[in-house]
């Protein structure tokens, strides 16, 4: 393993994060603020309980996961594509680097601001609500968990792209309608018996579910679902990588 | 010396169907310099990106330093540093992170001291935290050279390094490529100015629509392709050679008022006496005198168009 190159592109990554730190960090706090004004105070108020659960703190962990997954995606996928774009790239292609440590640079690099971002909103929530969470532990590993996954489905996602517009495609198309309807905001068990059935096929429910279950120990699926769920996607996202890796699919001619 | 650079029969067709490389074999001795010369789109490029990795061949055999490019891709791709055509970098990165990103992606452990060295010589000291953004072309272009210095590379490539840079530049440039070479390293370098390639080249490599035409010794392939010309410019036009010259293989120029002789450059007579001899001789009057010595350029216009028609 060439650790000195995955450092290197991992620093590099980083450092782009951290020269647009205010709006960085700025951004999720200022959106946070305001779904909670919308949400929590405007419309949270005439809401009852959920599951329990005061709906002002019932969203938050919807919230973190809306944010951790466009940003893991948007992070990761614009990582990947501007060297593409610029041209950079040649100097990945001839460097004695394989698939798995552009990939740990990029993807960790990118995971790492995607986690950032979701304990900013952590932090952020509970200025606004009153938080506690039943398992930590569980939180932390679903909220890296998610944070990777997603990173990965963003690498390929900029590896594919040919343009800006195809960069933002899938995540406009794809992942916001199915993180809105991955339960971010309600119960599934809120939903018609048919939509409970067909919003199963949404892989979004399953890390959302697992997520809300570390703040209050209720979950819409089982948590050991969940948490296969997440593992499969993270090992269906490296094996398109290594493919793509492999046969150089979009990235050497 | 032995070869740091083997190619073998190495073709590349794209996806759309273009034969950029026809089974280009080429063998490069460790510590030359070797300039590769070709019209556009003969394959130059795709010879060097193929080499580097950027480019897969579609068959045949590459080694860097006895490692083959496919099986120990990174034995081999340590070995080189790669100055691309474009200018590929990115702009809001400084001077100095950008330096020690290049280094640090080809395995090298942190060695302040030598990048420091390296930006000196290019004149990128002062620059060192600016962002790429704010630089030049010509300062941009230093940037590529520096990068691809940073991780001690054997052999150097350099496409077209001195494509629209001004003459500062390349004076700093051909300046690092003779110490480069000093110090032991093997350098290919494609270009258009053929009068580089003079100057600076031990072998020359003509490439041209995928194929490699010759590769040869510099002074050799001059002395060897070269012919000298003598021009005889008459006072008065004459209508035909005169019988007394005919034994000189002479050609008749600007409609009569010139005599153009052909000469071997190495050969131990050239007969320019006799010949100015006969023409006096012969009753003409010499106006002036001109020898031309055909240059690289020549050659290579020659060889290709040789290849073409």
């Amino acid at each position: 393993m060439n650790w000195m190159a995955v450092a290197s592109i991992y620093r590099s990554e980083m450092g782009r994060f951290f020269r647009t730190l205010l709006q960085s960090f700025l951004s999720p706090v200022l959106s946070t603020s305001l779904y909670f004004v919308v949400f929590g105070a405007a419309i949270g108020s005439r809401i009852d309980q959920v599951e329990g659960i005061a709906y002002g703190a019932f969203i938050v962990p919807g919230l973190i996961m809306l944010s951790v997954m466009t940003q893991s995606i948007s992070n990761a996928s614009f990582g990947i594509y501007f060297p593409k774009f610029i041209g950079t790239v040649y100097e990945l292609l001839s460097a004695p680097v394989n698939f798995l440590e552009i990939v740990l640079g990029y993807v960790g690099a990118a995971a790492t601001k995607a986690l950032f971002i979701g304990l900013v909103i952590l932090g952020t929530a509970s200025l606004f609500v009153d938080l506690s969470i039943a398992h930590p532990g569980a939180m932390v590993l679903f909220l890296v968990l998610t944070c990777l996954s997603f990173s990965l489905l963003g690498f390929i996602i900029g590896i594919w792209a040919r343009n800006f517009e195809q960069l933002q495609l899938v995540p406009l198309l794809i992942v916001t309608p199915l993180v809105f309807l991955g339960g971010s905001f309600y119960s599934i068990s809120m939903l018609p018996p048919i939509w409970q059935k067909i919003t199963l096929f949404n892989p979004v429910v399953y890390l959302i579910s697992g997520f809300r279950w570390s703040f209050f120990g209720t979950s819409d699926v089982p948590v050991v679902t969940s948490l296969l769920a997440i593992g499969g996607f993270t090992c269906l996202c490296l094996a398109v990588i290594w493919w793509i890796f492999k046969t150089g699919w979009r990235i050497r001619s | 010396m032995s070869a740091i650079l083997s190619i073998r029969d190495l073709r590349k067709t794209y996806e759309g169907g273009f034969e950029a490389l026809k089974g280009a074999s080429l063998e490069i001795e460790e510590g030359e310099i070797l300039a590769l010369l070709g019209p556009n789109g003969a394959g130059k490029t795709t010879l060097i990106s193929t080499v580097c990795g950027i480019t897969t061949p579609t068959s045949g055999s590459v080694t860097v330093g006895g490692h083959d490019i496919a099986q120990e891709f990174r034995a081999a791709r340590r070995l080189i540093g790669l100055v691309p055509q474009e200018i590929n970098l990115e702009p809001f990165e400084t001077v100095w992170n950008s330096v020690r990103f290049s280094r640090g992606l080809f395995g090298k452990p942190r060695n302040d001291a030598l990048l420091e060295d390296i930006l000196k010589k290019l004149s990128l000291w002062d620059k060192r935290r600016s962002q790429i953004k704010e630089l030049s072309g010509g300062m941009k272009r230093r940037v590529l050279i520096a990068k691809a210095l940073s991780h001690e590379p054997r052999i150097l490539f350099l496409d077209e390094p001195t494509a629209g840079v001004d003459v500062e530049l390349r004076k700093d440039m051909w300046e690092v490529v003779r110490e480069l070479k000093a110090a032991g390293v093997t350098i290919i370098l494609t270009t258009h100015y053929i009068e580089e390639a003079e100057a600076i080249a031990d072998r020359v490599g003509v490439i041209t629509k995928g194929q490699i035409l010759l590769v040869e010794d510099k002074v050799a392939l001059m002395a060897r392709m070269g012919q000298k010309q003598l021009e005889v410019q008459l006072s008065e036009p004459i209508e035909a050679i005169p019988q007394a010259l005919s034994s000189y293989g002479l050609v008749l120029a600007r409609e009569g008022r010139s005599l153009i002789y052909s000469y071997d450059i190495r050969a131990e007579r050239t007969g320019i006496t006799a010949l100015l001899n006969d023409v006096a001789g012969a009753g003409l009057v010499l106006a002036d005198v001109v020898t031309r010595q055909s240059s690289l350029e020549d050659i290579f216009v020659g060889l290709v168009a040789g290849e073409q028609a």
